[in-house]
């Protein structure tokens, strides 16, 4: 699994691409937690554009878990975009869609944290 | 080991299907059954064998109680829940005159996983044997203590006269009891349980309720991945979400749906059974479950296939 990051505006988009399994779980947490930190300390927003997530295991939702806690503590605003069907079946079945805000597209996640953010993104598009 | 028979599959409590749940699925039934031709038994046989389970069955409310027929003459059980009674009347009415024995290999020592025992007839009977096997060191004070005042008119020895014995079953330790090589496996429940692993005849049954999953462990996924290892039937508690499991209900001392497809998966096992469904669910919540279950296993497969069934009180699984 890859993992990049991209800030737009005051957001920060997470862009993990590959299976998040038990293996590589250990990595998106090594990634994210300290972008959750940071971004429910400024009480920005952070999203994670699963557009290119093929699968995700019980060990991942975890980590997407203790996000979701800390950022709703904080008052951060967090969401989940652009899931493949397999994975958008897996958070169904898990529950995890009850769990996490999911968009259907990174413009309409970034459209429900921060105005400024999907300017920023709508405005690196069309450059 | 020939086949598993189920006798509770409920958790936490034992629940009855209540009238208006049986006058809803009478309802769903006679509204799919117009304008069928109904005429003959065989046709209505074949009209309900095509009907959702939760209409035309019911998964049933008794508390843990599974029984292996290993091919032996003695019966072997894991957990004294409720379904232990309807067990008992079932091995009275094939007794015949001759003195049973039954080995019974407990989880843990909650209500819901001993309080069949002072229902239990066989065990009332002269000539007869119960072995309770367990990793707990409370196992026996457990079991008197349910039968103490207030909370039982008759004490243990009592009415059993002696007839109840208790082995001790070192965890990691592999065992013979009941013609079965026996392993048992710390598994993380409030008061601990245990986890078992049934070899004989080139069979492998691993029985793991009240099962709670911490999936930030890895080396305690690594365990659970060799106990349950190319193992023909896992019989795993499943109680709530996997949301729940990790939120709202994390140190409940329960699992999910995802997390015992999961371990299947990578342990290579051919046969999941969920069971100690949720008290709250109705037959069609655990219809429910059982398909999406079904459904995890098919889009995260990547070897062989694992079939995947939901426990129910009467339910029989040949190995």
């Amino acid at each position: 699994m890859q993992i990049t990051t991209q800030p737009f505006a005051d957001t920060i988009v997470v862009v993990p691409v590959g299976r998040i399994d038990h293996r590589s779980a250990a990595d998106l947490e090594a990634v994210l937690l300290p972008l959750v930190s940071q971004s429910a300390e400024r009480k920005a927003a952070l999203v994670l554009d699963f557009a290119g997530v093929e699968y995700i295991s019980s060990v991942g939702l975890r980590v997407l878990m203790i996000a979701a806690r800390q950022m709703r503590a904080a008052g951060a605003g967090l969401g989940v975009a652009a899931l493949q069907s397999v994975v958008a079946e897996i958070f169904a079945i898990s529950r995890f869609d009850k769990v996490l805000t999911v968009d259907a597209t990174l413009d309409d996640a970034l459209a429900r944290v921060s105005d400024a953010a999907q300017a920023a993104y709508r405005g690196r598009r069309s450059s | 080991m020939k086949s598993v028979r189920f006798w509770g599959t409920r958790g936490s409590l034992p629940v009855a299907l209540t009238s208006a749940s049986l006058a809803d699925k009478l309802r769903a039934v006679l509204r799919a059954a117009r304008g069928q031709a109904l005429d003959s038994d065989a046709d209505i046989e074949r009209f309900l064998a095509a009907q959702p389970f939760s209409l035309a069955g019911t998964y049933g409310g008794h508390s843990a109680c599974v029984q292996i027929d290993t091919g032996g003459a003695d019966y072997v059980l894991c957990d004294m829940g409720s379904g232990l009674r309807p067990f008992g009347q079932a091995a009275m009415a094939r007794r015949a005159g001759k003195a049973q024995t039954f080995h019974i290999f407990m989880s843990h020592l909650h209500w819901d996983h001993i309080m069949g025992l002072p229902f239990f007839v066989p065990a009332f009977i002269p000539g007869n044997r119960v072995i309770v096997y367990g990793s707990h060191r409370e196992l026996e004070a457990a079991l008197r203590r349910q039968q103490e005042p207030p909370s039982f008119p008759v004490g243990f020895d009592t009415i059993f006269e002696g007839r109840v014995e208790f082995r001790h079953l070192e965890p990691g330790v592999p065992h013979e009891a009941a013609g079965m090589r026996v392993t048992t496996l710390l598994q993380r429940h409030t008061g601990d349980s245990y986890g078992y692993r049934f070899e004989a005849g080139g069979k492998v049954l691993v029985y793991s309720t009240d099962s709670e999953h911490p999936l930030a462990d890895p080396s305690h996924t690594e365990r659970f991945v060799q106990f349950f290892r190319d193992a023909d039937l896992v019989i795993f508690d499943a109680m709530y979400s996997l949301a729940d499991a990790i939120s709202v209900k994390a140190d409940w001392g329960h699992s999910s749906n995802v997390v015992g497809v999961e371990l299947c998966q990578l342990a290579g096992a051919r046969h999941l059974c969920v069971t100690h469904h949720e008290p709250v669910f109705d037959d069609a919540a655990i219809d429910a479950m059982l398909a999406e279950t079904r459904r995890l296993e098919e889009i995260t497969r990547t070897g062989s296939a694992l079939q995947v069934s939901a426990a129910y009180d009467g339910l029989e699984i040949v190995l």
